[in-house]
């Protein structure tokens, strides 16, 4: 009897200690050739994208991503024709902002939904280049004090706020820094039922999706300023791909030449309103 | 009548025996050899199998892309002081919640338990709110109260998320609550009831010096259970934008696309909850001896 006890742990340690051991996995190595036949796709053939679920304008139009309209779906189509794929041979999925970054194979190619690149991130997922440079604005009540702030040290007293897995969060505690510490709302329409339940002074989100939200989703806000993007550091978007995806340099490819044939700020011109007339906070 | 909870037995009070349960009475060897012969067999099975679940999620190729997402040490320890400060916040919430939780639920169980018709007006409308909250998802309420009353703009009344989460979860609990204190009301036997009515008390004095005590002792485990379960949902104030744990890992998350803040908060949640049910385990034991001791 207690031989086989000892036996038992004996083997159980065993055991353990082989699970400590090496396990590493292969990641495959990428193809050179960008010809769809040399790309590993999820889905043979077809580039797989997705987004959120739901989208919001001016990104996306009426939450459909296949229409073309909205800068990011018009984006991901110019994307594809880059690297040869027909319009048909473009299929989206919806995901959350969570099962895109979770560990394991993803169901798709690649995922646009305004991911901001940062270090960090980049350690567990791969991003591809910025497909644009987004600036943070504020936007309050238009007859709210905070509308006459003109420095970064007059928004000091106010409670502001920013919706989750945005970077206006950091921007927020990082460079304005205000007395009290700000809220976190889990999306744009939660962040505005905190400012009209007069819980927040003043919300950050970046200038496009400002725009569209003074505009159509709280039409009594206006924007109050936009802020400098640093130029040694700028914000940037970029697409979210499964980490070790041998289609980054392709789509890259593709990204560097809608910028330099000037696609990217054409589409850009269309969908996202210019800043020029907003006030700039940089001090 | 309810009876004046007794001197605490010198044994329960040595050491910290309601860890693990009742203790083996002294003085029978035989049992206790046998004890820990089952000890040493639960020992090594448990080792056994916890070998094993260890190897199949250790040798599998994806391990390490886990790990570095979930149990990553490095960013354990840059999450730690957020969660944490989000975790004493949870507490507080707690604290204020459990504590109106228990005397506003106690409130609507003695409504309604009142007999007779004089009193159909009250109970209709506490089973009324009854059914209607518990029917209600608790995130809708949070929302509703959190979100949905500030926006009235009504005078005098505050608007802060964190005053309306706390007051959703004491809404919503409330109802639970009321029903197990009920179930504690109706398992003291009718013949309490009666007799007290025939001492000369009134309905409110049979409720408050016969039947509450009785009943709320009789309950004390599932309160218990409501207990753990509130420790937890006080996180889902985060929707408001109240900056507790959960909140903050899911901050950390999204800035980094890792998990481990999670991880972090669920250790400070377990380290809250484990002693709460290992307590109401060691109390409805003792209480199981002391009835067995007083029929006997």
């Amino acid at each position: 009897m207690r031989l086989r006890l000892g036996m038992t742990i004996l083997l159980v340690l065993a055991l353990v200690a082989a699970a400590c051991g090496d396990s590493e996995g292969d990641d495959g190595g990428g193809g050179e050739s960008c010809a769809i036949e040399d790309l590993e796709l999820v889905a043979p053939g077809m580039l797989t994208i997705a987004t959120g679920e739901p989208v919001f304008p001016p990104w996306m139009i009426d939450d459909d991503p296949t229409n073309k309209q909205g800068f990011e779906s018009a984006v991901a189509y110019a994307i594809a024709t880059e690297m040869g794929f027909a319009d048909a041979e473009v299929q989206w999925v919806r995901t959350g902002f969570d099962q895109a970054i979770a560990p394991g194979p993803k169901s798709f190619d690649f995922n646009i939904q305004q991911y901001s690149i940062t270090a960090e991130r980049d350690e567990v997922v791969d991003f591809s280049d910025g497909y644009y440079t987004a600036s943070q604005a504020l936007i309050a009540y238009a007859d709210s004090p905070v509308q006459d702030a003109t420095t970064l040290d007059d928004l000091k007293p106010y409670r502001l706020g920013a919706a989750i897995g945005t970077t206006s969060l950091d921007f927020i505690e990082e460079v304005i820094e205000p007395d009290t510490e700000p809220a976190v709302y889990d999306t744009n329409a939660d962040a505005k039922a905190a400012f009209d339940a007069g819980q927040l002074d003043g919300l950050v989100l970046d200038l496009p999706t400002a725009y569209f939200v003074t505009a159509v989703e709280i039409e009594e806000a206006a924007i109050v300023a936009q802020f400098a993007s640093p130029a040694e550091d700028p914000e940037e978007f970029g697409l979210l791909f499964a980490e070790g995806n041998s289609l980054v340099d392709c789509v890259n490819e593709a990204i560097a030449a809608l910028e330099d044939e000037g696609t990217l700020t054409a589409l850009a011109d269309e969908w996202l309103t210019e800043a020029s007339d907003i006030r700039v906070i940089d001090e | 009548m309810a009876e004046e909870p007794g001197p605490l037995d010198p044994l329960e009070v040595r050491g910290p025996g309601f860890l693990l349960g009742p203790r083996p009475r002294p003085g029978r060897r035989r049992a206790r050899r046998e004890g820990t012969r089952g000890a040493l067999i639960a020992f090594v099975s448990t080792l056994v199998f916890v070998g094993l679940a260890l190897w199949a999620i250790l040798s599998s190729d994806a391990w390490p892309a886990v790990q570095r997402q979930f149990f990553d040490p490095e960013s354990f320890r840059e999450v730690w002081p957020e969660v944490l400060g989000g975790f004493w916040l949870d507490v507080q919430m707690f604290a204020v919640a459990e504590v109106l939780i228990l005397a506003f639920a106690l409130v609507l169980a003695m409504i309604r338990s009142l007999r007779g018709p004089a009193f159909f007006p009250l109970r209709v409308l506490v089973i009324g709110y009854i059914d209607l909250i518990r029917g209600i998802p608790i995130i809708l309420l949070i929302l509703l109260l959190g979100f949905g009353v500030p926006a009235l703009q009504l005078a005098g009344v505050p608007n802060s998320a964190l005053f309306w989460g706390v007051t959703a979860l004491v809404v919503s609990y409330s109802a639970y609550t009321a029903e197990v204190y009920r179930a504690g009301i109706d398992s003291v036997p009718e013949s309490q009831r009666m007799s007290a009515r025939s001492l000369g008390l009134t309905q409110g004095q049979t409720l408050r010096h016969v039947l509450v005590p009785q009943a709320v002792r009789n309950v004390t485990p599932a309160l218990l259970n409501g207990f753990v379960s509130l420790q937890k949902d006080v996180a889902l104030v985060y929707i408001l934008g109240v900056r507790e744990a959960v909140r903050e890992a899911q901050i950390y998350n999204a800035r980094t696309f890792n998990y481990t803040g999670y991880i972090a908060a669920a250790v400070l949640f377990l380290l809250a909850s484990v002693p709460v049910a290992r307590f109401a385990d060691w109390y409805s034991e003792r209480d199981r001896r002391r009835r067995q001791a007083m029929s006997a």
